[in-house]
């Protein structure tokens, strides 16, 4: 996905400016790093919901209209390319484990709308509806995850992310540190 | 008198540039403020090296009568030093942040200076007269030979000498701001002043320095909730109670400091809701304020983001009166700037005198005038090759698409390191002062160079000496 790609380039580069500005003299400028905490996070929404847009389309919830069984197969032989694109880079899982809430592959519709109203106001602060609070209450990956997962049979890619969450919690590649080092760590650097 | 329009608006001429043309230019004398006094007789600009220049507008005189006042330099002096906080092991720079001019009360000139962290009162003042004759030193300084030798005393008589003009810090107001310094502004009860970081504004009395009182506090409990950070802060020009502080938000709050010690709450909020059609990565970054100022009036406030410049009414919060925009072509352009950094360039306005018209800087080493009652705009270049003196500036225009037009300049060859950040409208007169910033990365240019402008010379002297101004 090209958006993704953007994406992932933008926060990369984020990352490579907010890193740069600790050893830039007179120290870390609070306008600035909150500047680009921000440009993060809408990067991390507008990835997410692109993400999960996509994957939205193999769970058919059980209230589909009939309008949609046609596109079905040709979206589950998409979405197979898509658990492999999952997978494989690093990037993406990471991002995933940023997020308090765990995908409910049973309620695409739930997730997705919830998606959709926080990437609608994407920083609105005082929205009590959002579940990510931005910086502030990410919960830390090493947590288990508080809400119940699902035993259906199509719940692969969930697991899969789940089980790349734990396993990147001490790694140390470039893409888990956009997450293991959350953004509201160098905010808090002050 | 007439703002900028009323005959020849709009026409503009170099009257003098002011800076080095040798590739030996440091990052130091990058100029970082850029204010006149209150009478105009005096320019200060403060660059990145921590030094203050003064310039004063020479007397127009019958004899020269083509030196419109020019400005000659009139003291130079080290305001800051780079400093080291050994507990969070940060070098605190010494650039200046912001000079702001006190009122004249006598015959010496006070102005405020400020770094990042501290605020320094300075006096400058003139001495022309020396005493001479002392008993018991020589001509030097030096002690005369055997004092006992000494038959008869005389008085030391005063005896007038070269000008020279002394710089001497009168008040260091430190240790008060956690976070960086962003703006300085004196009230109108020429007693107090307030300074702002990007968290907290502080109020002090220009006697004291061991104390302020701290009026605005928008630090969060927990700084992960941190949302917003002030960003410009001024006083009302008349009514000392009053002061207005911008955000990154884009979003400005006025004050009453008569309704509470602690400012907190705001007694106006000004912001314009947000088109949502707009919205993009970087919404966020553009709508950050720049500079907000008053106009001379008290009415109105200006307010500069990152592509426009937003007058408002005091008396009306949910929307500016008027919007000009800059530089609206580089809204499709966002991510590389994103990418170079400029999208987080500070820029800065100012009204003149009369409160007719606006400016504030741009890309290229371009800077924009808004005619308020007219409507109209202009775009100008700072630049050496087009600076003969006394020649008129020629309009220029950035083309946003299709075919570009002779003269017109494509928005993919504008030079992003050259940007004007701050300028200066003198306060009662057409003189304005624009200071073009080159970063050192590009072409050995001017790095620092301070440009005076003035209307062009009227072709009929005899008219000239009524308007002239001294």
């Amino acid at each position: 996905m090209e958006v993704n790609t953007e994406v992932k380039r933008i926060i990369t580069l984020s990352l490579g400016k907010l890193y740069s500005s600790r050893s830039q003299r007179g120290g870390m400028k609070l306008h600035r790093s909150l500047l680009l905490s921000l440009v993060m996070r809408t990067a991390r929404d507008i990835y997410h919901s692109a993400r999960l847009a996509s994957e939205s389309g193999e769970w058919q919830p059980a209230t589909a209209q009939s309008v949609q069984e046609q596109p079905a197969t040709e979206e589950q032989m998409d979405t197979s390319g898509a658990q492999v694109e999952t997978s494989a880079p690093q990037l993406t899982s990471p991002l995933d484990s940023q997020l308090s809430e765990v995908e409910k592959p049973g309620h695409p519709s739930y997730a997705r709308s919830t998606e959709d109203e926080e990437n609608r106001s994407p920083a609105s602060p005082g929205c009590q509806s959002r579940k990510r609070r931005g910086k502030a209450s990410a919960e830390p990956d090493f947590l288990p995850s508080k809400k119940a997962r699902m035993e259906t049979g199509g719940e692969s890619p969930a697991i899969r992310c789940v089980g790349l969450r734990s396993s990147n919690v001490n790694s140390c590649r470039v893409g888990d540190t956009l997450t293991s080092v959350p953004v509201s760590l160098a905010i808090a650097a002050f | 008198m007439a703002g900028v329009g009323g005959g020849n608006d709009f026409q503009w001429c170099f009257s003098q540039v002011k800076g080095a043309i040798d590739e030996d230019v440091a990052e130091a004398d990058i100029i970082s403020t850029v204010e006149f006094n209150y009478s105009g007789d005096l320019l200060a600009t403060g660059d990145k090296g921590g030094r203050v220049v003064i310039f004063q507008r020479e007397q127009e005189s019958k004899n020269r009568p083509h030196s419109r006042g020019e400005y000659n330099v009139y003291s130079t002096f080290q305001s800051h030093e780079p400093e080291f906080d050994y507990l969070k092991s940060l070098e605190i720079e010494e650039k200046i942040n912001k000079i702001r001019w006190l009122p004249q009360q006598n015959a010496a000139h006070f102005l405020l200076s400020t770094n990042d962290k501290t605020i320094k009162l300075w006096k400058i003042s003139e001495r022309d007269k020396r005493a001479e004759g002392y008993n018991l030193k020589d001509e030097e300084g030096r002690l005369r030979g055997d004092p006992f030798r000494i038959t008869s005393l005389r008085v030391p008589v005063l005896m007038p000498m070269d000008l020279m003009v002394e710089a001497s810090p009168r008040r260091i107001f430190a240790n008060a701001h956690t976070y960086h310094i962003n703006s300085i502004s004196v009230n109108s009860d020429h007693e107090t002043y307030l300074s702002a970081d990007d968290l907290r504004i502080n109020l002090w009395h220009l006697e004291i320095t061991d104390r302020s009182f701290n009026i605005v506090d928008i630090k969060p409990a927990n700084m992960e909730e941190l949302t917003e950070v002030i960003t410009a802060a001024e006083c009302h020009p008349h009514q000392c109670n009053v002061f207005v502080y911008s955000s990154s938000k884009g979003t400005i709050r006025l004050c009453d400091m008569r309704a509470a010690a602690l400012c907190d709450r705001h007694t106006k909020f000004f912001e314009e809701p947000e088109d949502p059609s707009s919205r993009s990565f970087f919404s966020e970054i553009i709508s950050s304020i720049s500079d907000v100022k008053f106009s001379h009036s008290g009415r109105y406030m200006m307010t500069r983001d990152y592509l426009s410049v937003k007058v408002w009414d005091l008396n009306m919060e949910n929307r500016p009166v008027e919007t000009y925009q800059v530089h609206e072509y580089l809204r499709s352009k966002l991510c590389s700037l994103y990418e170079n950094d400029c999208i987080f360039d500070k820029f800065e306005c100012c009204w003149n005198g009369s409160d007719s018209a606006i400016m504030t800087g741009s890309y290229n080493n371009f800077f924009r005038m808004f005619d308020r009652s007219t409507r109209r705009d202009i775009t100008l270049e700072a630049s050496r090759e087009s600076s003969k003196p006394r020649a008129l500036l020629k309009p220029r225009k950035v083309c946003t698409g299709g075919k570009r037009k002779k003269d017109e300049i494509s928005v993919d060859s504008l030079d992003f390191n050259k940007k004007i950040l701050h300028t200066a409208w003198h306060p009662k007169e057409n003189v304005i002062a624009v200071a073009a910033t080159n970063n050192l990365s590009s072409l050995p240019d001017v790095s620092a160079t301070l440009y005076l402008l003035a209307k062009p010379p009227l072709k009929n002297p005899p008219l000239k000496k009524m308007l002239g101004r001294r």
